[in-house]
């Protein structure tokens, strides 16, 4: 396929693999923050690849991972509501909620659909005047402007049978969040790509100067990712931290200005925001601003919005953190797998029990589950 | 060990997990359980298994296999049965109706039978017009010839408005094994070759955008289409080579895709599978829409493609005589069997690792055949 097969080529990749590991010895510990970034690593075998004193941390940038269990409580009780059609990413179907997941609610009479865009959630609110649509908003600023276009566009076509579920995040304050926990000892980071599409590198800046780590934004294609761990470690060995830009094809320092305009004209951070496994971050959600209420489904319908505990079992949190690698929960690949998923990181394609699991589990990593496991342990 | 997998503690603990028996946790039905995927095993295996076991279902192959003896000595069958509940009813390349009957056709023609006689059942939604009718059982005559086989007997029911959707059909096949190969799911053997009949993923991919939902136009068309002649032209070629029992399983990956249809060989075989994905057949806009869809094309249903596991010395000679019929142009080996992990398959990746190719979890798109 042109244009993607580039970033695929196999002598290329191990070129650079062999310059990665002729650059140091020195054990480094780099966080890929994007849950696409994981989701690749493990499709295409990137660990292989790279020489035993890198180690790669995954961090807590898979949106689905990232909800605690209480909002998806409160998704599966907006559904449940009489006369409501619940629109959401096909990600959210699988993910366990306290008791039950949307998928059994809809098999038990909730009209829940899959949708891929927060348009089609708005199409069929005006195909079904006498219902109202709910579209499950999440993800980082990724998709948050498509959920801002849309509300913009239901009030000018005012359409009144329509809301949003609001658990848009944003990325720098978690970032801020996993730079400030004395669990984790990082060496440097791969940048969010996509995120960094919309709200550009400028805003990673704090990241070397106040924290002293290089950061390298970057694209999802193997070689894109074998290429930004090279730019980290070559700006370690030469003792720089900077910002770095290896997604130069789609990412501009300053962002996209129309679509942050639109994320500033419809939301404004919530005071705090509950991530999974992260606790309450401040300043780290987005919710309706006062002007566009009318389309907010927490003000329109009564929500639970309890704070449930994740279950004993599940370690999801400190996976999150990349404290724990997946394979140390007690449950990875035997009660929790991805067809009976107990934590949500066994759900989404991106999270990194699914991608361990499902592309992992047998590789050479395990060869070093075996050596690594007492060294990550905190 | 040839692999380059170790095995250790944890991964021998995710493995007898994997492969237990599970027992079915949900209360109610839910859209996984028609899957294609594990969820729909779990089914199979929890309920249907648990009331009508017998030896024939318990190899949960896509057909059964028997003897009726008479007068003249024993006549070898195959028989099977399958429901379509596609959406929509027509997509470029076919219909509900065509799909009907190349589905039951490939059911028998997986065990090695010639498809003889079918039926079709016809489950209406009040409303429905009458003309659509006539046009699904045209494509279902059309079909039938093509294949050869003859509709002989069958059902109407029509039920109330918002009961069904449209129309659901469902046909049971009746086949007859001629020759003496043993064909299941469970021979593969160490040392086979793993061939697919052509690309991958075209019917799932056809169905996904003709539903009209993503607006993309694609010149993309469903594969649906009849393998009988196929699969008796490779045991004619075995017989020629004196190999009639060197191919050692058939199976056509429909739901759950390539994937789990290897899947299910290696778990039945007790045998590692391993792929390689630049040899595997996929259209070039059939790997634009996954990549644009976020799906794999190896999860993806297809609908006139078969994988054979076959013995390496007549594989070569097998894919070439496939090549001449027009539903083999582009078959292609794609792989091979291997002994250890046991029940895994694996694909060496394109950009050069290895990864594992597992069922596919949880349902990927509903109502596809």
């Amino acid at each position: 396929m042109k244009y993607i097969d580039e970033y695929r080529q196999s002598d290329l990749a191990l070129i650079l693999a062999d310059k990665i590991a002729a650059m140091t010895d020195q054990p480094l510990k780099l966080m890929e923050v994007c849950g696409g970034h994981t989701h690749a690593i493990f499709k295409y075998g990137i660990e292989d690849l790279l020489p035993p004193n890198i180690e790669m941390i995954h961090g807590p940038g898979c949106p689905v991972c990232v909800i605690p269990l209480g909002r998806t409580d409160d998704c599966i009780s907006l559904a449940l509501q009489p006369d409501v059609i619940f629109t959401t990413f096909g990600d959210m179907m699988r993910v366990p909620g306290s008791s039950t997941n949307l998928l059994d609610a809809k098999a038990k009479g909730a009209d829940v659909r899959m949708v891929y865009s927060p348009l089609d959630a708005l199409k069929i609110a005006k195909k079904n005047p006498e219902r109202h649509v709910i579209f499950l908003a999440l993800g980082f600023e990724t998709t948050s402007p498509s959920t801002a276009m849309t509300i913009l566009q239901a009030a000018k076509d005012k359409v009144e049978n329509f809301s949003v579920f609001c658990n848009h995040i944003m990325i720098v304050p978690s970032l801020k969040a996993m730079l400030d926990s004395p669990d984790l000892q990082l060496d440097g980071f791969v940048g969010p790509g996509h995120v960094s599409t919309v709200i550009g590198t400028r805003c990673y800046e704090f990241v070397p100067n106040k924290y002293g780590k290089p950061l390298v934004v970057t694209g999802f294609e193997p070689l894109d990712i074998l290429q930004s761990v090279y730019m980290i470690v070559k700006q370690i060995i030469e003792g720089r931290a900077e910002v770095e830009n290896q997604y130069g094809r789609v990412v501009e320092r300053n962002g996209n200005r129309k679509a942050l305009e639109v994320l500033s004209e419809v939301f404004e951070a919530r005071r705090f925001f509950e991530w999974r496994g992260l606790g309450s971050i401040a300043h780290s959600g987005m919710k309706l601003k006062e002007k566009y209420a009318a389309f907010d489904a927490e003000l329109k319908f009564s929500v639970p919005g309890l704070r449930v505990a994740d279950p004993k079992a599940c370690q999801c949190g400190e996976i999150l953190k990349g404290v724990k690698k997946p394979w140390e929960c007690k449950v990875f690949g035997t009660a929790c797998t991805p067809e009976t998923p107990i934590g949500s990181c066994m759900v989404s394609s991106e999270g990194a029990c699914a991608a361990y699991y499902n592309f992992g589990r047998l590789s050479k990593v395990a060869q070093r589950s075996n050596a690594q496991t007492t060294a990550v342990k905190i | 060990m040839s692999t380059g997998f170790t095995t250790n503690p944890l991964f021998e603990r995710v493995e007898r997990a994997r492969r237990r028996k599970h027992k079915i946790k949900e209360t109610h039905i839910t859209l996984a359980h028609g899957s294609g995927g594990r969820a729909m095993h779990d089914l199979v295996e929890g309920v249907f298994l648990e009331y009508f076991n017998n030896p024939f279902l318990e190899k949960l192959e896509d057909q059964a296999v028997f003897e009726i003896a008479n007068t003249n000595g024993a006549v070898k069958l195959a028989f099977t049965t399958d429901s379509y509940v596609v959406d929509p009813i027509f997509f470029p390349g076919g219909d509900i109706g065509e799909l009907a009957v190349h589905g039951t056709v490939n059911d028998l023609a997986m065990s090695g039978a010639r498809p003889v006689y079918l039926s079709a059942g016809f489950i209406l939604e009040e409303g429905f017009p009458i003309e659509d009718l006539r046009h699904i059982c045209a494509s279902m005559q059309k079909a039938a010839a093509e294949a050869n086989v003859q509709i002989v007997t069958g059902d109407t029911k029509v039920v109330q408005r918002g009961s069904a959707d449209k129309i659901f059909i469902n046909t049971s096949g009746v086949g007859v094994i001629e020759h003496q190969g043993k064909i299941s799911s469970s021979r593969a053997q160490i040392g086979d070759k793993v061939i697919v009949s052509g690309t991958i993923g075209d019917h799932g991919t056809t169905i996904l955008i003709a539903r009209g939902e993503l607006e993309l136009e694609t010149e993309i068309k469903s594969d649906s289409a009849p393998l009988n002649f196929l699969v008796a032209e490779m045991i004619d070629e075995a017989k020629k080579l004196n190999s009639l029992d060197a191919i050692h399983a058939l199976r056509d990956p429909t739901r759950g895709g390539v994937a789990t249809t290897l899947n299910e060989i290696a778990m039945s075989s007790d045998v590692y599978i391993e792929i390689r994905e630049d040899l595997i057949p996929v259209r070039e806009e059939v790997k634009g829409a996954c990549e644009i869809l976020g799906l794999d094309p190896l999860y993806v249903a297809n609908e006139g493609k078969l994988i054979a596991i076959v013995s390496n010395e007549i594989a070569d000679k097998i894919v070439t005589r496939m090549r001449e019929n027009i539903y083999g142009g582009q078959a292609s080996i794609i792989g091979e069997v291997k002994a250890e992990p046991e029940g895994i398959v694996a694909m060496k990746t394109g950009f050069g690792g290895t990864r594992i190719v597992d069922m596919l979890a949880g349902e990927q798109l509903p109502r596809i055949c």
